[in-house]
Order: C-alpha cells, then sequence, then structure tokens
C-alpha cells in the first residue's frame, strides 16, 4: 500500500551545502510520526519542504499520490510554526476564517460556524474578537492550530510549536495535539519534547547531519535505540545528580 | 501688548490667514502627487529589479542631501537660466516638495514592506493563498497599518518647511507676517514678536491635529 505521504530519495541543498541527503520517509493515514535530531539537522528544512516552502534539488515528495511541486493538492497539506505567524491586523476569528472564505470560498456563516467549535475544542471560546497582541503565547498557538485545522489539511505539519513558548503554557498547546491524535488525525512533528514524543508518536526518526540515522517506534527508540549516535543525542537530555 | 494689536488691524488676519492657506495649498498638492507617486517608487525599492533599486537610491539620496532650499532655487532660478523656463514659484514650490515627498514617502513604503516577517508569506501561503491573495488581505492593510502614522508625520514636515518658499517669491504665511510687520514698524515697532508668535499658533494647530491624529493611530495598531 501507499502512504498519503511519501518522500523518496529527497535531497536538498543551499547551495554547496547539503542539508538534507537521500531522505526516504513514508506516513501512513492516521499516524503520528514525530521527527527529533539536534539543532540545525535538517528537520525544520524537512517540513518545510513538504509544505512546498523550499524548493527541492533531488527526489521527490508526493501526497496522496499527487507530486508537490507538480500538481499536488497542496490544501492536504496544513503547517503550524514556531512563531505562530497569526495575522496582526486581523482578530482571532478572522484570521482562522480568512482562508477558507477566500480560498475555499465558503460562506463567513458557514466559516465562523465551524471557527466557534474548533475554538471552543482549543478553550479558546470568548477570545473570537480577541487581536493577536491581546493573546498569551500558548493561546496565540493554540489560534494558528485552529487556523490549520479548519482548511481539514489530510498531513498536519508541527514545527517545535512550543520551542518559543514559556515552560507553563508548553502543556496547553501539546493537549490540543495529543487530543488531535486521539482523532487519528496523520500528523509528523518537530519537536524537542521528549515526554510529549514518547507519548504521542507510533514511530520516531531521528535525523542527524541532514540523513535518517534511526527510525523506530517510540519504546524501542527511546529505551534501546539501535545506533550509538541516538543513545547519544538522548543522554543529552539526561542528567546525572551531582549530590554525595 | 507686544504688537498683538496689529493682527487684528485692517485685514491683517485675513491675509495671514491667506498666507496659511497658500502654505497649505502647496502642502497638499504635493502631498497629492507624492502618495500615489512614492508609493510606486516604494513598491519598485522593495523590488528585486537591482538596476531600478539603485537608480531609486540615488534619487532618494540626492533628495535627502540637498537642502530643501537649494532645491528651490535650483527649480526656480535654474531652470529659467538654462532651459528659459518661467516657472512661477507657486508651480516651482509643488515641484520640489513633490520630488521630496515621492522621495521620503518611496522609503516609507519600502521600510514598512520589509518589515512585514517573512513568515507572514509563508503562513499565507501554507494556508492556500495565492500570491496576490497574500498581498491585498495580508500584507497591504498591514503596510497601510504602518504607513498611515509614518505619511501623516511626513505631511507635518512638509507643512513646516513651506515656509522655506518665501525665498522663491511666494507669498505664503510668513511673508505675509513680514510685510505687516514692515508696514507698521512705525506705528507699533513690537509687531513682530505678536505676529510671530501668531504664526507659530497657526503652523502650530496645522501640525498638531495631524500629529495628534497620527499618534492615536500609531498607538491603536501597534
Amino acid at each position: 500500500m501507499s502512504g498519503l505521504l511519501e518522500i523518496k530519495h529527497l535531497t536538498k541543498r543551499f547551495g554547496d551545502t547539503v542539508i538534507l541527503n537521500d531522505i526516504n520517509i513514508t506516513v501512513n493515514k492516521g499516524e503520528v510520526v514525530v521527527i527529533l535530531g539536534p539543532s540545525g539537522c535538517g528537520k525544520s528544512t524537512l517540513l518545510r519542504c513538504i509544505n512546498a516552502l523550499e524548493d527541492i534539488q533531488g527526489g521527490e515528495i508526493l501526497i496522496d499520490g499527487g507530486m508537490i511541486g507538480k500538481g499536488a493538492d497542496m490544501s492536504k497539506v496544513g503547517m503550524v510554526f514556531q512563531s505562530y505567524d497569526l495575522f496582526p491586523h486581523l482578530n482571532v476569528l478572522d484570521n482562522i476564517t480568512l482562508a477558507p472564505r477566500k480560498v475555499h470560498k465558503r460562506t463567513r456563516a458557514d466559516a465562523e460556524e465551524e471557527a466557534r467549535e474548533l475554538l471552543k475544542r482549543v478553550g479558546l471560546s470568548g477570545k473570537e474578537k480577541s487581536f493577536p497582541r491581546e493573546l498569551s503565547g500558548g493561546q496565540k498557538q493554540r489560534a494558528a492550530i485552529v487556523r490549520a485545522l479548519i482548511m481539514h489539511p489530510e498531513l498536519l505539519l508541527f514545527d517545535e510549536v512550543t520551542a518559543a513558548l514559556d515552560p507553563e503554557m508548553v502543556r496547553e498547546v501539546l493537549e490540543v495535539i495529543l487530543d488531535l491524535a486521539r482523532q487519528e488525525r496523520t500528523m509528523m512533528i518537530v519537536t524537542h519534547e521528549m515526554q510529549f514524543a514518547k507519548a504521542i508518536a507510533d514511530r520516531v526518526i531521528m535525523i542527524d547531519g541532514g540523513s535518517i540515522v534511526e527510525e523506530n517506534p517510540p519504546e524501542r527508540f527511546f529505551t534501546e535505540p539501535d545506533t550509538q549516535r541516538a543513545r547519544q543525542f538522548l543522554e543529552t537530555f539526561t542528567y546525572e545528580s551531582v549530590r554525595k | 501688548m507686544w504688537g498683538i494689536e496689529v493682527i487684528f488691524k485692517g485685514k491683517n488676519f485675513l491675509r495671514l490667514l491667506g498666507g496659511l492657506g497658500t502654505a497649505l495649498q502647496i502642502s497638499l498638492a504635493a502631498v497629492l502627487i507624492s502618495i500615489p507617486l512614492g508609493i510606486l517608487l516604494g513598491v519598485l525599492m522593495a523590488g528585486k529589479n537591482p538596476v531600478i533599486k539603485a537608480i531609486l537610491r540615488v534619487y532618494l539620496d540626492f533628495i535627502r542631501i540637498m537642502p530643501q532650499l537649494v532645491l528651490l532655487f535650483l527649480v526656480f532660478f535654474g531652470t529659467t537660466k538654462v532651459w528659459g523656463w518661467d516657472l512661477s514659484g507657486e508651480v516651482s514650490s509643488v515641484i520640489v516638495f513633490s520630488m521630496w515627498g515621492s522621495a521620503e514617502m518611496s522609503d516609507l513604503v519600502r521600510g514598512s514592506l520589509a518589515a512585514i516577517p517573512k513568515h507572514q508569506y509563508e503562513s499565507a501561503q501554507s494556508l492556500g493563498f495565492t500570491p496576490w491573495q497574500t498581498k491585498i488581505y495580508i500584507i497591504i492593510p498591514q503596510t497601510i497599518r504602518r504607513l498611515i502614522p509614518l505619511s501623516i508625520n511626513l505631511i507635518t514636515r512638509m507643512i513646516k518647511t513651506t515656509s522655506l518658499v518665501l525665498m522663491i517669491g511666494v507669498v505664503e504665511v510668513l511673508k505675509v507676517a513680514q510685510q505687516i510687520i514692515e508696514a507698521n514698524r512705525m506705528t507699533a515697532p513690537d509687531a513682530a514678536f505678536g505676529v510671530y508668535l501668531f504664526v507659530f499658533v497657526l503652523y502650530f494647530a496645522a501640525c498638531f491635529i495631524p500629529s495628534l491624529l497620527a499618534r492615536h493611530l500609531e498607538r491603536k495598531w501597534s
């Protein structure tokens, strides 16, 4: 069977620098894939390639059989960014409904009805008329998730969505993503939250230096990874006690 | 007291207001030319064509380096000497202020466009907006919000700088004030203080109201 997302021999270069080298990933419908790796390993670039924000120098990316950059239906992919990137001149409701109204040509009433339902689901009822600058980081990010959801993407990409948040706001955002996993959404998540990764992933892919170094179910990856590199990486998240 | 009574002698009050009117008319004409021209040049400056960008950069720097008075002399006297043009002081003023205004405006537009984070374009793209939709619904509204207070400040600077046009024979508010003071030198030797004080009040009124509006909008949209 073929996956919802198929990445075949993907190569991405900036000038002479190779960012991604011969990446092969298949993501099936309903699957949650977590991408881990040290900073600068190319994991964010990978998501940006899938969302056609970067051109690629080799290989191909297929969404539901359509090739990205050559006629793939990009509305099947939704992305949430680290820096929220809500539109500052629009209130929450307009931020969310602008794309369904203008891109999908839905009526305002129809789009707003769905937006209100989704906002309720992420705990943002009552914030419809607020402007982004009036929201906390966590609230902004939840609104940004709703903005992506209302376009009904089949694949959701999360690019370090909690990296810019204060620690106490991380959880409220991750809860929303866990809820999406319960709804069997197909997702690719780049994160540094190891506990979250362990809880949500069906599969963990570790990237280092632009290549996949390990691909395993989380039970395996977090307890007995196959590679030395993965073990080293996981050790950077634990601390040895200095108490005597 | 202080020669203030001179302002209300004869038609002096109306003449001063008329002088302010001339200054504001020159500013208004220049603003009406500068804003669309500045927007056009600013969009080109924010664009990708390196030749156009370089030319506009030189134009902007040239206008900025030249004192406005020199530009006024250049247009008013220079064109007569070299090409035999017989431009009136008013027309020369509008030309100079439009050159200056469009150059400054283009830089404001360029800056406002450059200040829109790249992520605004990217999140729009990932939501499926076409490049045109992105400009119309996301980039332009944000640019306008940044631009309006900045343009109002530019307009008040223009109004203030029109005080220079008396040097090429335009009878604007400051020139009228000088004439009134001259005419009353014997009867009211203090008139300079009172009359210039009144000129101050007129300029203040003409610039303060738009400044307040600019500050209000800036706060509202920041």
